[in-house]
Parts: C-alpha cells; sequence; structure tokens
C-alpha cells in the first residue's frame, strides 16, 4: 500500500463519549477518596471507567493530579482504552480543591475554553513561599479567578473548603456535591449520594457537606461571596470619659475624609493602648501635619500619617500583651475558636520569653537608660529574667500576674521604654517633614517606611535596622526626582526577606548612582 | 503499624475462578502472584509499590494458608538475594522494590543471579518512579536488564496485561532459566480496572519443603570458570530460549493493518499514551482500534530481531515510542535494520524529545510531527492548517506558587530542623548532608538545612570527606529507615572505624514513616511476626559509637539546639550520634482521632490540644513560620485599615504539637501564640474550681473595664 492510498478519516464518534475529569489537590485534601467516589458513581450507572493518581511523596502536603476517565459500557466484550493522564487541552471537568490549584491547572492547559468546566474552590491553603515573607506576600486570587473566567467554558467557584468544614467534613464531599450539581457527568444527585454511603466512615457529615456544595454550585452567586457585614465600632466606658470621647472624635470628624478614614481607627488604637489623654497627643501630632498638608495632594501625607503614627504610638509592649491576654472578651473568642461546647472547660497557656531589654524598658527612663548601657546589669538581668515563662493564664495565680502587669499603663509613660519611642516616633516625623516642602510625595513615602519596625525582640530590633537603613538610603537619593519612587522599592525589598538581600540589592543598586 | 489498613484489600486476594477484581494496579498484581503459585515473596517498600509489601504483610494469614513465605526485607540488596532460592529449587519467587534506585541497591544480587541462571520462576516487579509524581532522580532501570541480560516485562497498562504479564514472566523466566525484571510505571500501579481471576494456587514445592531436601551444584557458583561458562550460556542457550518463547506465545502484540506504509513500535506501557493520541488524530477508535499498526514491545528486552523485521515488512516509515533516556531500544532496533540493510526510515527521538515524560501533549505532538513526514495525508485537515483563533489566556506563571512536599501538620521532624536553623544562626551556615525520607523535606524552604543526598542510608556517608574534622564540624541527617536499610553498615561503621569527628543526626519516627510506616527493627510496636523495639542507641554502642545522645521528644525545640550544640562542640573524640525521637504525625493521629472521639463519647475526660494566635499581638513579621512552615500555620488578612501585613493564624487542622511554643519561646520570637486545651468531660471538682476562678477574674476584669474605654466591632 502507498502513502497516498492511507488518507485521513472521520474520527469515531464513540469518542465523544469519553468523559475525561482531573483533579488537582493539596496532599491530605482527600483528592484519593473523590477520586474512588466520582469512578464508584460512573460504575455503578453502567460506565466503564479508569482512575490514576501519582501521589508518592506529594501526599505530604505537595500539589498531586488525580485523573478519571470514563465511557458507556459498550455492549459486547471489548473495552475502551483510556488515557492514564490529563493532556493539555483535552479535559472536560477540572476539579481544584483550592485557588492556586487552579492556577496551576491553567497553566498546564488542562482549562480551555472549547470543552473544560472548571470546579474550583476559592480558598486558599498559602505556600510555604508565600507564608514566609516578611510582609505580604500573598499571592492574588483574583487575577486567577479573571484568568480562569477567560480560560474556561464554565466556572463554578465557591469556598467549598468552608462549606466542607463547616459541616465537619473535608472538601472531598462538598467538591462532590458541586461536581454533581455541574451537571457535566450523565448521573442523578442520588447516584452520588450512594457512592458516599457505601463509603461508610464519617457519612452523614460527608452528606451534609455534599448537600452544601451541591448549593453552592447550583446558587453560585448567592453563596459565592457573602459580603461580610460591615462592622461598626462601638465603644464603651463610663459616661465622663465617653463625653470626653466624643470631644476628640469630633476633632477626627472635622478632618478632611480621607484623614478622618483612619485617624478614628487611629485614635481607637491610642487610646485603648493609653488613654484619652494619650488619644489627644495623638490627634496634636496630625495636627502638626495636617497644617502642612496640601489638599491638591488629597491630603495623602496626612492620611498615611493617621495610620503609622497610631501604629507606632501604640507600640508592642510587655504591658499592652498583659493586657489584651487578660481582656474579658478573649476567653469567649477562643472558646469559640477551638469549638468548646458548654460542659468543657478550657485551659489556656500562654509562651512569654522576656529579654533584660523588655525588663528595662519597664525601667524609669533615666534609671533605665544607665542600666541599658552597664553590661554588668544587663549580664544579671539576663540571668534573672531571660528564660521561657509558660503561664497558664486560666488559672488565678498566672490571671494575677500578668492583670497587675497590664495595670500598668499609669506607669508606661515614665518608661525607658516610651521614651525611646517617642524619640524614635519624633526622629522620623521630623526626617519625613523634612522632605516635605521639596518631595511632598517622598514626605508620604518615608511615613509609610515606618511598616517596617514590627515584631519583638530580636524581630523587633531587625526591623529598626531595616527602618535606619532605609531611610539612611532614601537621604542619599533624596535630592532625584524619582526619590519617592525608589523609596517604595527600598520598602518593598525590606519587606521581601528576613536576612535582608533583597534590601541589600536595592542599596548597591542606589549607591551605584547615588 | 502501616499507614493504612489493608484488610479490606486481602479479602480481594481470596477471589476464586471467574470472579470479578476491581481496583488498583499493584494489587492486581498481588492477586496474580497468588494465582501463579508463588512460594516465597518479599522486598522494600517505595512508592509506587508499597501497597504491595503492606497487602503482603496484611495478608499472612492467606499467605500460611497457601504455603507462601512473606519476608519484609531489609533493604533491595536482601530482596533480590532471596531470590537465590529459585537458582536451584524449582520454586516461584517474586520480590517487589522501586526503580531505579531500588534495582541500583539489588544490583550486586541481581547481576550473581542472572550469572547463575535460575530454575525456578524469578520475577522482580519494579515501581519504575519516573515522571511527575517521582521523587527521585530520572533514570531507566531498563540499563540494568541489559548488562546483567535479564529480561524485562513492560505490559501494557491495564489490569488484565499487567496479571498477565506476571503469568508470562514466571513461565519466560522458567522457559530460560532466567530471572524476569516486570516493570509497571507509576500511574500503572495506581490505574484502576477489573481482571478475571483464577484460583490461587499452592506452590508445587513450598520453601518448607526444599529445606528438608537441600540441594546445590558447584556449576551454578558465581566462580571461574563456571562464571565464563555463565556467559557463553546466557547468550547461547538462555537467550534464544527466551527469543522462541517471547515469539511462540506473542509476548509482543500487533494491532491495527496488517498492510500499511508505516507502523509504530512501541514500549507496552506506552500503548494507552499512543491510542489516545491517535484517537484524537481521528486515527484509532474507543476501543483501540487503530488505523496505524503498532508492534506493542511487553517484553522490551530482549527485543526479538525477526519479529521485528516481520513488522517492518512493505514499511516506509517506523516510529519507535520509548519513554526516558538513553534510547536503548531505538539503537537496538537501528541495529537491527542497519545489518540487515533494510530501507525503513527509523523514527523516534527525532521527533520525541530526548528526555522526559510522555505525556500526553508530548505524544500529540510527536506523533503529528512523525505523521507530517510520514504520511501527511492521514492528518486531519485541521492538524495540517490550524487555523483557530485561540483566546490569550493570561500568564499565571509568575503568580503560582510552586507547591512542593513538605513536612506534614504537627511533624515531629520539623522542630528538628527549626532547631538546626537555629543553631545556625549561632555558628554561620554549616556543612550538611541529608539522606532520604521525609527528612529531605527540609533542605526546602523555609528551613534549607541540607544540600545533598548521595542515597538510602548513606546520609553520613556522604559527609566522609570531612570526617577528619576542621573549624566546625559537618552534620549529617538520616531517618530510622535509612539507618535500618543501609545506614548501620554503610554509614555508621564507617564514621566509627574511620574515627570521623562529625555529627550525625537520627531521626526516628517510630517506623519507616515515609514510605506508609512499615515496622523496622526499631517501631515501637508489637508485631507477631517481627522482632520489632532494638533500640538504635543499642545498634551504635554495639559498633563502638559511645557519644550518642537521645531525645526523646523532638517537639522540645530547645533541648534539640542544646543537644546540637553540644555535638558540635564537644571534646570527645569520635562521632557524635544524636537519636531524636518522636512518632511520626500523620499516623500517629490517623491511630488516635478515632480512639479520641470514642473516649469523648464516652465521657472520659479528654484535654484536645490546639495552638492559636492573638491577632492584636501578633505584628505580622511571620517569623514564626520561617521556623515552621506548617500546613495548619497559615496568614490571615485583618479586616484593620491600620495594618498592613497579614498575621499568624491557625487553623482547626492543627494538632497540638507543640512547634510553635516551643519555637516562639526557643527563638525568643513573641507572645503572640497561645495552646488552647479544650478539657472534655471534667472533673466535677474541676469545674467547680474554674467556675470560682472564672467568677474572680470576671470581678477584676469588670472593674477594670469600668474605668476605661472599651473598643469593639458589632455586627
Amino acid at each position: 500500500m502507498t502513502v497516498q492510498e492511507f488518507s485521513a478519516r472521520k474520527p469515531d464518534p464513540a469518542l465523544g463519549g469519553i468523559i475525561k475529569l482531573a483533579i488537582l489537590a493539596v496532599g491530605g485534601q482527600g483528592g484519593g477518596v473523590l477520586t474512588g467516589w466520582i469512578e464508584a458513581v460512573a460504575r455503578a450507572s453502567g460506565y466503564a471507567a479508569q482512575a490514576t493518581s501519582v501521589a508518592g511523596v506529594s501526599q505530604r502536603t505537595g500539589a498531586t493530579v488525580y485523573y478519571v476517565e470514563m465511557a458507556p459500557l459498550p455492549p459486547h466484550g471489548t473495552s475502551p482504552v483510556f488515557s492514564l493522564q490529563p493532556a493539555a487541552g483535552d479535559v472536560d471537568i477540572m476539579i481544584t480543591a483550592e485557588m492556586m490549584e487552579a492556577g496551576r491547572a491553567i497553566i498546564r492547559g488542562f482549562v480551555t475554553p472549547d470543552r473544560t468546566t472548571l470546579i474550583t474552590s476559592t480558598h486558599r491553603a498559602l505556600a510555604v513561599s508565600e507564608k514566609m515573607v516578611p510582609g505580604d506576600g500573598i499571592a492574588d486570587s483574583a487575577e486567577v479567578l479573571a484568568a480562569a473566567e477567560i480560560a474556561a467554558r464554565r466556572v463554578i467557584a465557591a469556598d467549598f473548603d468552608t462549606l466542607a468544614v463547616r459541616n465537619g467534613s473535608v472538601i472531598s464531599a462538598s467538591l462532590l456535591g458541586a461536581l454533581a450539581a455541574s451537571q457535566t457527568l450523565p448521573f442523578p444527585r442520588e447516584a452520588f449520594e450512594c457512592a458516599i454511603r457505601a463509603g461508610g466512615k464519617g457519612l452523614e457529615a460527608s452528606l451534609r457537606a455534599f448537600a452544601a456544595g451541591f448549593d453552592a454550585a447550583t446558587a453560585p452567586a448567592l453563596t459565592a461571596r457573602v459580603a461580610p457585614a460591615k462592622h461598626a465600632a462601638t465603644v464603651q466606658g463610663p459616661a465622663k470619659l465617653m463625653a470626653e470621647w466624643q470631644r476628640l472624635a469630633a476633632r477626627v470628624a472635622a478632618m478632611p475624609a480621607p484623614v478622618a478614614e483612619l485617624a478614628l481607627p487611629g485614635l481607637q488604637k491610642v487610646v485603648g493602648f493609653q488613654s484619652l489623654a494619650y488619644g489627644a497627643e495623638y490627634l496634636a501630632r496630625l495636627d502638626a501635619i495636617l497644617a502642612q498638608d496640601d489638599p491638591a495632594q488629597n491630603h495623602a501625607l496626612s492620611r498615611e500619617a493617621a495610620k503609622y503614627i497610631a501604629n507606632a504610638m501604640a507600640y508592642d509592649d510587655i504591658i499592652r500583651v498583659a493586657d489584651l491576654k487578660t481582656r474579658a472578651t478573649r476567653s469567649a473568642r477562643i472558646r469559640a475558636e477551638m469549638g468548646a461546647k458548654d460542659g468543657n472547660l478550657l485551659q489556656l497557656t500562654e509562651f512569654f520569653h522576656p529579654r533584660a531589654q523588655e525588663i528595662v524598658g519597664l525601667f524609669p527612663a533615666r534609671l533605665g537608660a544607665r542600666v541599658e548601657s552597664d553590661p554588668k546589669w544587663m549580664a544579671r538581668l539576663t540571668r534573672w529574667f531571660d528564660k521561657g515563662r509558660r503561664l497558664r493564664s486560666n488559672s488565678l495565680p498566672s490571671f494575677l500576674a500578668l492583670y497587675l502587669i497590664g495595670g500598668l499603663r499609669f506607669w508606661r509613660p515614665r518608661t525607658l521604654r516610651h521614651a525611646q519611642e517617642m524619640a524614635h516616633l519624633d526622629r522620623w516625623l521630623a526626617t519625613a517633614l523634612s522632605y516635605r516642602a521639596t518631595n511632598y510625595p517622598l514626605a508620604t513615602e518615608v511615613i509609610r517606611c515606618r511598616r517596617l519596625v514590627k515584631g519583638y525582640s530580636d524581630t523587633h530590633s531587625r526591623g529598626l535596622s531595616k527602618f535606619d537603613r532605609v531611610l539612611a538610603a532614601i537621604a542619599r537619593i533624596a535630592p532625584r526626582d524619582d526619590a519617592a519612587d525608589w523609596a517604595r522599592r527600598l520598602r518593598e525589598a525590606a519587606l521581601k526577606d528576613e536576612e535582608g538581600k533583597a534590601l541589600d540589592g536595592a542599596i548597591r543598586t542606589i549607591e551605584s548612582f547615588a | 503499624m502501616a499507614e493504612r489498613s489493608f484488610k479490606a484489600e486481602v479479602q480481594d486476594l481470596r477471589l476464586g475462578q471467574g470472579e470479578t477484581f476491581t481496583g488498583e494496579g499493584i494489587l492486581a498484581i498481588t492477586k496474580a502472584l497468588l494465582e501463579n503459585g508463588v512460594g516465597y515473596v518479599g522486598g522494600y517498600q517505595g512508592a509506587p509499590i508499597s501497597h504491595l509489601m503492606d497487602v503482603l504483610a496484611d495478608a499472612e494469614d492467606l499467605l500460611t494458608e497457601l504455603g507462601v513465605r512473606y519476608e519484609a526485607n531489609a533493604n533491595e540488596a536482601a530482596a533480590a538475594a532471596m531470590l537465590a532460592a529459585s537458582v536451584h529449587y524449582p520454586i516461584r519467587g517474586a520480590v517487589t522494590f522501586k526503580g531505579s534506585v531500588g534495582v541500583n541497591v539489588a544490583s550486586d544480587a541481581l547481576a550473581n543471579l542472572a550469572s547463575s541462571g535460575v530454575n525456578g520462576g524469578a520475577l522482580i516487579i519494579v515501581g519504575e518512579d519516573y515522571g511527575e509524581g517521582s521523587s527521585i532522580m530520572q533514570e531507566r532501570s531498563h540499563a540494568f536488564a541489559m548488562k546483567s541480560q535479564f529480561w524485562l516485562l513492560d505490559p501494557r497498562p491495564n489490569l488484565p496485561s499487567i496479571t498477565k504479564a506476571v503469568k508470562d514472566g514466571f513461565e519466560l523466566s522458567e522457559a530460560s532459566n532466567t530471572p524476569v525484571m516486570l516493570m509497571v510505571r507509576i500511574r500503572s500501579c495506581h490505574v484502576t480496572g477489573s481482571f478475571q481471576t483464577r484460583d490461587n494456587q499452592r506452590p508445587k514445592l513450598t520453601v518448607r519443603e526444599a529445606l528438608s531436601n537441600p540441594q546445590s551444584d558447584f556449576a551454578r557458583v558465581v566462580l571461574p570458570p563456571m562464571s565464563f561458562a555463565h556467559e557463553q550460556d546466557k547468550i547461547k542457550h538462555r537467550w534464544p530460549a527466551a527469543e522462541r518463547f517471547i515469539t511462540d506465545n506473542r509476548l509482543n502484540e500487533i494491532f491495527g493493518p496488517a498492510d500499511a506504509p508505516l507502523g509504530i513500535v512501541l514500549q507496552g506501557g506506552m500503548y494507552n499514551g499512543v491510542i489516545r493520541a491517535l484517537q484524537r488524530l481521528g486515527l484509532a477508535d474507543l476501543y483501540g482500534n487503530t488505523q496505524v499498526p503498532l508492534y506493542v514491545l511487553n517484553v522490551t528486552y530482549p527485543l526479538v530481531s525477526d519479529e521485528f523485521h516481520r513488522f517492518c515488512e512493505g514499511k516506509k516509515h517506523v516510529l519507535v515510542v520509548e519513554e526516558g533516556q538513553p534510547e536503548f531500544i531505538e539503537q537496538q532496533l537501528s541495529t537491527f535494520l542497519y545489518r540487515k540493510g533494510s530501507s525503513v526510515m527509523l523514527h523516534g527521538k527525532d521527533v520525541f524529545p530526548m528526555a522526559g515524560e510522555y505525556t500526553g501533549q508530548v505524544m500529540l505532538d510527536s506523533l503529528t510531527a512523525f505523521l507530517k513526514q510520514a504520511a501527511p495525508e492521514m492528518l486531519p485537515a485541521l492538524v495540517r492548517a490550524p487555523n483557530e483563533e485561540r483566546p490569550q489566556i493570561p500568564d499565571l506563571s509568575k503568580t503560582v506558587p510552586i507547591r512542593p512536599p513538605g513536612f506534614c501538620t504537627g511533624c515531629p521532624e520539623r522542630p528538628i530542623f527549626a532547631a538546626m536553623k537555629l543553631v545556625q544562626q549561632e555558628t554561620g551556615k554549616l556543612q550538611i548532608t541529608a539522606d532520604i525520607g521525609c527528612h529531605l523535606f527540609g533542605s526546602l524552604p523555609p528551613f534549607e538545612v541540607g544540600g545533598a543526598t548521595m542515597g538510602y542510608g548513606l546520609g553520613p556517608a556522604a559527609n566522609a570527606a570531612f570526617d577528619g574534622g576542621g573549624e566546625r564540624r559537618p552534620i549529617s541527617i538520616i531517618g530510622d529507615g535509612g539507618f535500618w536499610h543501609n545506614g548501620l553498615s554503610s554509614s555508621f561503621t564507617n564514621m566509627a572505624f574511620n574515627k570521623s569527628d562529625s555529627v550525625a543526626v537520627i531521626v526516628d519516627n517510630y517506623y519507616s514513616a515515609a514510605t506508609g510506616g512499615q515496622d523496622i527493627m526499631s517501631s515501637r510496636a508489637d508485631n507477631p511476626t517481627k522482632a520489632t523495639k532494638h533500640p538504635i542507641s543499642k545498634a551504635l554502642r554495639g559498633i563502638g559509637i559511645d557519644w550518642v545522645r537521645e531525645v526523646d521528644r523532638t517537639y522540645d525545640v530547645a533541648r534539640m539546639r542544646d543537644v546540637l550544640r553540644e555535638a558540635l562542640t564537644t571534646d570527645t573524640p569520635g562521632p557524635k550520634v544524636i537519636v531524636a525521637s518522636s512518632e511520626c504525625m500523620l499516623n500517629k493521629q490517623r491511630r488516635e482521632k478515632p480512639l479520641q472521639a470514642k473516649a469523648i463519647k464516652e465521657g472520659r475526660r479528654v484535654e484536645a490540644p490546639r495552638f492559636g494566635v492573638d491577632e492584636d499581638i501578633c505584628t505580622g513579621d511571620h517569623a514564626c513560620i520561617r521556623l515552621s512552615g506548617c500546613p495548619s500555620l497559615s496568614l490571615k488578612k485583618l479586616d484593620d485599615p491600620l495594618r498592613d501585613d497579614p498575621v499568624a493564624s491557625i487553623d482547626q487542622s492543627c494538632v497540638g504539637c507543640g512547634n510553635c511554643g516551643e519555637v516562639a519561646d526557643a527563638a525568643v520570637l513573641c507572645p503572640s501564640f497561645y495552646r488552647a486545651d479544650v478539657v472534655h468531660n471534667p472533673s466535677k471538682w474541676e469545674t467547680r474550681l474554674a467556675a470560682w476562678q472564672g467568677r474572680i477574674m470576671g470581678w477584676l476584669q469588670a472593674r477594670r473595664d469600668a474605668k476605661r474605654l472599651t473598643f469593639g466591632v458589632s455586627a
């Protein structure tokens, strides 16, 4: 036979009967169970089905793919030949058990506009690379969802994880519900439920999660994006204090809207941290900046100042931590989070590790400064105090200890730590305002650099040193027109990694031209 | 104590004549072994064949009934050596392990076995860990078959074909006095399907019976001059016998039209992928009826030249579909054609990529490329001149983070690596090698501890060049699985004998955790048929290593760090070994969660620990995460306009292992973590005390709140 006699023919129409379904999950999400259910539904409904997986080490929290093919069982003895792996552009139903896995499925070409129904959970299981960034390294779900709308023929998206957890089950059950609701498989809802029933373990919870997934997929508009109810802040306290609070709040209300929007939570934060007088101090600082601000710039400088002055004034010290740990609302909040029922008791263990620095921070400013500069005294304090302390805060003695420390607020303004924080605050604001006249955006960026200072102990020191280095680098390039842009880049670099490698790189770049 | 119980699967092993087995490929193989009268089975666990070992371990009753000996071998070399029973005795034996790494370990025994030749059928079932999902270097087990001349089966990936290959393998082995390797890929091991079962067969001769009538024949011993005779025997007798058996029994299959100008030669394992590509090109139907002739090599070694030439008759172009590299089959087939002076154009790695898995897309693209050259008329018009407008899908490759495997929630290895990271903050970066096992995840972020792995049981041996010591000692890490697999001899006697001035950390999870929880020598569990509860430290002392520190709760990060520091700084000469023991949390939870739920239901007092984060106290620096990476420790964006960075948050999957609190303490991080123990069914006295304390606290709290403003949020 020659090649010429051998020409293309029409594809087998029966091939259209193959349904190709892939599942992309994170190890531990029950992808194997989901695959098993789908296979069981298909077989029980008179289909030939084949499933494969490549679990391997990926079942330890890695990304894992499962694949199922099915086709109507032929009447005669032959059986269909199925593929063992999904192919790009050839997947009918793609189920992804996490939002970034949907993105991965799109990248791998398993989601195509001509054929793929994408069923995805919108929740996030953050990857280590997202979580370990000192700043905000979380990938953008909206970007993936937008891409999904283009890539898929149809998208069914909801937080199937929360739906499952709420019903005491795991995501595999709610996703099966969504699959049943999608009507992409020619099997009725009952067939899917039968498959769950045949499994046995955790049956009722699985069926509830299945139903929740089914409903969410049927009316995604209703459940997919439940906008959180707008929270209104409430203030409570004795009448005298309330009257003073109203006066301060009125001052905030009189500020330009963009500033007031952040100044009110800012005021709450500092008043909650210390006192109403401290709140007045906050407003005074803010007023000083407002006076120099430029309405044409939409008060950007004051808006940022409202936010970061509040953060700087409500610094993290032992007194604040002890106060927060002994508030009445806390134990109720924890009980709810832990799902404790009425008859249950709650035991709480707190992990403290004070260092000599924190202890000296509580000393009166002058004495504290002297002790801090004396290595012998610091070594002594380290010996006495520097060790891990686990406090059972649900027991009276530990609670009392924390309660007393939390009550040291009256003492706070006299402490060394307070003096240090205020000095730092003043230096930072002065630096920012020194750029105000020549470069308004730069002044705003310097205000924003306060974001770098956070955490406790070593983390706090590291933050301070990054803050100092960024401000020093900004000073070098301040005369440039694009200084504000560089300041932003420096700050973002400082938030990229712990050791400051990205910041080193950015500073080297600046040194190359400054 | 295996990760899963396989008691249900064991029932499937009892299916009889004419019944239908439905399940995974690897279980089907297990059933097929019993149907073919196997006399002894063994192996070493590892993906993707772990389930075979687990099912056999759970099926000891059935095996005893049938007179089959099951051995959980110490490693792959031991498993392969066990096949020596088939050298003299007409007993069928089968062993299993993963390829190519398991075959590496087994290769000494396999080479001796292949030289001696076998009398009873000897089957080596290899789970080829290649392509997506693989956890090892990308190599082919094929080369081992070529170098030692044993035969290699690569059946089509469906249950009837795979189980038939077990039968064929034993028969081929006996017909040619040669061991046979049955290779199954990851997906074939896990593929589901059905096949008709037959009754299980007792072995014709059991190993017990053989022991009553010992045999030996010095002609089988690999010593000169017999070894030279073995080589000649392989080529002159065993090989031709194998070729005859393969041809006579049609182990290789031919599909499609007899008369065509082109054809495809493929490994059996590639069959479904090739058919799918042909289906997509309109050249095959749902049932695999193909318009392109296929020569399916269910036996990929040896290749039978006559059979190949018959297939090539009348064809101008022949394509070889052979996954992985080097392209051994294509090279051999080229030689066949060249020696015959054939004009057939042989294609293979010219249209296929040399390296990497043959995915659906690769298969489609490469077959299309082949057909474009060999028979363009066959291709549908669309493929010949694609003019479809495809919508631009946004590029997400920069958005979507990679998600490599890592330590599970509550893993006892996490605090070990947290401690190592803390030690390195004091000492500077250290020279660290690792072994095989879950601990290798420690080399990934956030820990990035360990820079090399040289194989199972070889972690400390991989540091041998540094045994002489230096300014700072090197550290090696090895798991308990690796220790008993090969580590005791290759790594620790090597350290002891050479008076190594280095530190080794043995991560002991109470059993072989990474491969699914199989028991090993140091397992804490009672095992009726295996010797367990042999402490690793005792073995170390036995070989003269005296500086041994045992940490029996790895979650104690500070102690872990202190012991490491001590090992790095002590003046004691010789090896410094730390045995860090805590049970694998994945298995522990699987066992204990149901028990705990039962206890709560029955009204017994239960403390359920879980960690939490006070989000007002967390500042969002994520230092804790850089010492953890736990899946349950994640981030949460707060609904607070004053906060920029997401704060740490612990979800309900937390098992309360304690790492968060320990790390916060040892690394002096922050006071935002708390442990909450929910006490179920507390005693009356306890409840009364708590209520009394609660009243006092409530009074104090109310007193303070009466003197200040409190800010809250209401919905």
